[in-house]
């Protein structure tokens, strides 16, 4: 097997002798242990300096709040111990290979972090005159360009806040169609494949929804596809390349049929990442698709969020696309379109999904992302993500099953199954062990149609060295899963904490903080949790 | 390219480990008629940082700063000083670069600061659980409408006239689609809402009640009848707060019986941003309503050794799990975004808050006072805490435009939030934080003095 780096060096292990040495403080030197601020902070403690509130009249109308809130304070200094502690028990794209199928953690750059921050992005009001704020609307407009012509479709509606909600765009704007046409239909077609966000959307926006079944391939059964199409069925919502990481090969003809049948077909662009720059899904008759600005177009994660789910549209539905936007001015200036000038300009738009003008923050660094690469450097990233798959997909298929290689080269991502493990050991269990071999796991169970599924998602940021490392790694430990080696189920040893008991904190939900008003001699809360 | 670690060479060696002559071979899945086998045309190509930072500048620079300005602006965004550690700490790789925590022993910095938020804003609100974000404010409110239609079971959502309009949008936008009946109205240009005629309003077939407080005109009342009156119905009262700082002065929510409190946190650690991304906070009084909460929740427990941890929990109503039987498609929030206010409310504690509210209070009673002096000018509201509308002799929208030439952003225009309202367009809605100077003051009360003269 390849070294684990380039220079072919190794850390010695020694025996792990320490681990049963206790500590006073419970913390083993880097690896510091954390009370919540409710137990550091105090209501008189602040790390702000403003000046002492004044006694006397005021004009709240008598909604004066008197009772304390229990909100505690802590200093400047103690302020940024306690977060940098926190962030110290985190697994990170900035630390090592996450990754997390179908959810692109790539390199975040820093520059995207610099411009955000420049004081004509971060400091304006989304309600100061549309004249004070041109440059602003001049980003939402170039990047509305790039994304329109990345896709090769007609339109873009930049609001939606992150995929789910862009989903929900894509499907009022189906809706929103098809009753322009007096046309009421009930069903949206969702494939078994499909991220939970799908068929909740589709639900939520009030339709049934029904299966698409699959091809022993891994793709959609175009055959039953077409059978199942009529008068009732609105449209489909389908992942490509999907979310066995394969390209939908019958897209087109996918498309065909349901437009045929009168419908429309939502795509789930979670999986850009994987064709941009290489094929534009309106060239495939998509009519609807979100782009996740945070997956392919590198805005943080954030440890869940903020993302940016902005919408491509075709012809046929961009005009029921949400307000605000912005449009271009023959003279170049750029517009903002909301509802006080919309009447004449967009007269069928479904309306507003949210207040004011869309995750600025995320266009600012998805466009620095983009003009950093131009269109030759995002034609690389979906090939070296693509390469960077299948690279991981043939250097463990023989130890680890790869339930749809034997249908060629996946995409962007690389889907293992769980057969072939002993009894007793699961996805769950190699995944853990991934966590002390230094790697955050990769997706696990999910798509439900393989068996403990695992989708592998290197992304294009990481080199030839560390995915080594990852191969070194996971043929470890799929070695063992294979072998019964029963020590996994304790994994991971080394992280800071252990398993975590799901079930009691479903159980016995504590969602926020209370004062302990445990008198002494009674159990601790850990101590009911533990028995 | 900068971006990309692997060389010409790596590229070779994984292609022959794979068995693919080149990369545009591991694209065979792709039909032929629809692979681009060059660089799109018409785009620009690849750019140095230096180059990009250069672009990008230029655009910022078209913009006004609110810096640059003496700055008024509200109506659901407001600016207010965000310590320097608040967005240092954001930045820490590992709290910036993390996903959402599914790993919860590699994520515990993310889950107990998400914990720790949950408390806070519990706590802010006056309610019993908070949820671990939303988008923002206005989508809080959507799924606070429909939690109480899954509650209920009833169908009829009552808006008040004075809920920020492009929530109330919002919400009309997504009815449309679960086929909720909402019955809105316009806000009562007058120094109080109009308590009673809201009341009236609400029937045996009322989900939910949306208040908001203080409301869009910038009043704070009592929602305590209103309260009464929903429950008397067997409806939900929500109440939407957009600006988390007067908690720190006025009553909560919670206290006076809002079921469901949900809000916009932006004002906390987040930033202006032009509208995004912003922190959508949603919080229930009776924790019996916790299963029927949209988005994350993250709960305490133990690991395997008895120490305290914490988790993603309750998802069986997530999406992920119940796919189209979910209490909301809702999956990534805004982390980041509670981060930051988390750090920022830390920062504070309650003796800073008090203090931010009453300097807030302060300064926006004397704004208040200035400007009654200024002639034409009357100010509406009877309460008030960091926000208030004034009434102009003339049309708000055109007095705000020419303004801004000034350098002076004297506010939101009614005219700009309710088009096509005649009686409105006199409004101007004037948010006066922390950040506004007496000098600021001073400078908007004598150019629109000018502008009105």
């Amino acid at each position: 097997m390849n070294a684990p780096n380039k220079s072919g060096w190794k850390p010695e292990m020694t025996p792990d002798t320490a681990a049963a040495v206790p500590t006073a403080t419970g913390n083993r030197a880097l690896m510091l242990e954390e009370p919540l601020i409710f137990e550091i902070g105090g209501s008189e403690t602040t790390g702000v300096d403003l000046p002492e509130p004044s006694e006397g009249a005021n004009r709240l109308g008598g909604m004066a709040r008197t009772e304390p809130f229990g909100l505690p304070g802590l200093s400047e200094p103690e302020t940024v111990r306690h977060y940098t502690r926190l962030s110290r028990q985190n697994y990170a794209i900035d630390l090592g290979l996450f990754p997390l199928g179908s959810c692109t953690m790539k390199h975040n750059p820093r520059l995207n972090e610099k411009v955000a921050r420049m004081p004509g992005f971060a400091d304006v009001h989304p309600l100061q005159p549309v004249d004070t704020v041109r440059g602003a609307l001049e980003v939402i407009n170039e990047l509305a360009h790039w994304l329109i012509e990345l896709t090769g479709m007609h339109g873009v509606a930049m609001t939606p806040k992150a995929g789910a909600h862009g989903e929900l765009c894509g499907i009022l704007c189906i809706r929103a169609a098809l009753e322009a046409k007096g046309d009421a239909r009930k069903v949206i077609l969702v494939p078994e494949s499909a991220h939970g966000t799908n068929p909740a959307t589709a639900a939520f926006a009030g339709y049934a929804v029904e299966d698409i079944p699959a091809t022993p391939e891994g793709r959609v059964d175009l055959e039953a596809l077409k059978a199942r199409l009529g008068p009732d069925v609105a449209g489909v919502m389908i992942t490509n390349p999907n979310t066995c990481g394969l390209f939908e090969r019958d897209m087109k003809a996918i498309s065909d049929a349901v437009h045929a049948a009168g419908g429309y077909v939502y795509c789930d662009g979670a999986n850009f990442n994987a064709i941009v720059g290489r094929v534009r899904p309106g060239d495939l008759g998509v009519d609807a698709m979100h782009i996740n600005l945070h997956k392919t177009f590198s805005t943080p994660h954030g440890g869940g969020g903020p993302g940016s789910g902005p919408v491509v549209l075709s012809e046929a539905l961009a005009p029921y696309g949400p307000l605000p936007f912005t449009a271009r001015r023959p003279d170049g200036t750029v517009d903002l379109i909301e509802e006080e000038n919309a009447g004449e300009e967009h007269p069928l738009s479904f309306g507003r999904m949210s207040a004011f003008h869309g995750q600025m923050g995320m266009f600012t660094r998805a466009l620095a992302y983009i003009l950093s690469h131009g269109a030759d450097g995002l034609r690389q990233v979906s090939g070296d993500a693509v390469l960077n798959a299948n690279y991981l997909l043939r250097s463990l298929e023989d130890v680890l099953d790869a339930p749809f290689a034997f249908s060629g080269p996946c995409m962007h991502e690389a889907l293992f199954s769980d057969r072939g493990f002993a009894d007793g050991l699961t996805t769950l269990d190699l995944a853990k062990g991934m966590i002390d071999e230094g790697f955050h796991p990769m997706t696990m169970y999910f798509p439900l149609v393989v068996h403990g599924s695992m989708l592998v998602e290197p992304t294009e940021t990481e080199s030839k060295a560390g995915l080594d490392q990852l191969v070194v790694a996971l043929r470890s430990l799929a070695e063992r899963a294979r072998a019964g080696d029963m020590s996994l189920k304790n994994a991971p040893i080394h992280a800071p904490r252990r398993r975590l008991d799901e079930t009691l904190a479903a159980r016995k939900p504590v969602l926020a903080w209370s004062e302990p008003d445990v008198p002494a001699g009674h159990p601790t809360r850990s101590e009911q949790g533990g028995s | 390219m900068r971006y990309l670690p692997l060389t010409d060479a790596d590229r070779g060696e994984m292609l022959s480990v794979i068995g693919a002559p080149d990369v545009d071979a591991l694209f065979t899945d792709v039909p032929a008629a629809h692979y681009l086998k060059e660089p799109i045309e018409g785009l620009p190509l690849h750019a140095s940082e230096m180059a990009v930072e250069k672009h990008m500048r230029r655009l910022s620079k078209k913009n006004l700063a609110a810096a640059d300005a003496a700055f008024f602006c509200g109506a659901g965004a407001y600016r207010h000083h965000v310590p320097a550690t608040v967005d240092h700490l954001i930045q820490r790789g590992e709290f910036l670069t993390a996903y959402t925590p599914y790993q919860p022993e590699i994520a515990q910095g993310t889950l107990q600061m998400l914990f720790e938020f949950q408390s806070q804003v519990a706590r802010l609100y006056g309610c019993a659980v908070a949820n671990a974000s939303m988008y923002d404010g206005s989508t809080a409110c959507w799924e606070a409408v429909a939690m109480a239609a899954r509650v209920t079971r009833k169908k009829r959502v009552v808006l008040s006239g004075a809920l920020h309009p492009h929530y109330a949008e919002t919400v009309r936008t997504m009815a449309k689609f679960t086929e909720d009946e909402i019955a809105g109205a316009l806000p009562t240009m007058q120094g109080a809402p109009d308590i009673d005629g809201l009341i009236a309003r609400i029937d045996e077939a009322t989900s939910c009640v949306v208040v908001q407080y203080p409301d869009i005109l910038g009043r704070v009342y009592d929602m305590t009848p209103i309260a009464e009156a929903a429950h008397a119905k067997g409806a939900l009262l929500i109440a939407v707060n957009t600006e988390p700082v007067a908690l720190g002065a006025c009553r909560s929510p919670g206290e006076m019986g809002a079921d469901i409190v949900v809000g916009e946190g932006q004002s906390l650690g987040v930033g202006l941003q032009f509208g995004g991304p912003y922190l959508g906070l949603f919080a229930v009084r009776d924790p019996k309503h916790v299963r029927q909460m949209p988005g994350r929740l993250c709960g305490e427990t133990v690991d395997a050794e008895g120490k305290r941890g914490f988790v993603l929990t309750l998802s069986t109503r997530e999406q992920h799990i119940r796919r189209e039987k979910a209490t909301s498609n809702i999956c990534t929030n805004s982390g980041l975004c509670a981060l930051a206010f988390t750090i920022h409310l830390t920062l504070l504690g309650e003796k800073g808050l008090r203090a931010l509210a009453a300097e807030n209070h302060r300064l926006a009673c004397v704004a208040a006072d200035r400007l009654a002096e200024v002639p034409g000018v009357t100010v509406l509201n009877d309460s008030f805490f960091n926000e208030f509308t004034i009434v102009l002799p003339t049309d708000a929208r055109a007095v705000v435009r020419t303004l801004a030439e000034r350098k002076v952003l004297a506010g939101v225009s009614l005219g700009r939030l309710y088009p096509g309202n005649d009686d409105l367009s006199g409004g101007l809605i004037v948010a006066v934080t922390e950040t506004s100077t007496e000098e600021d003051i001073a400078t908007l009360c004598s150019a629109l003095k000018e502008v009105l003269a």
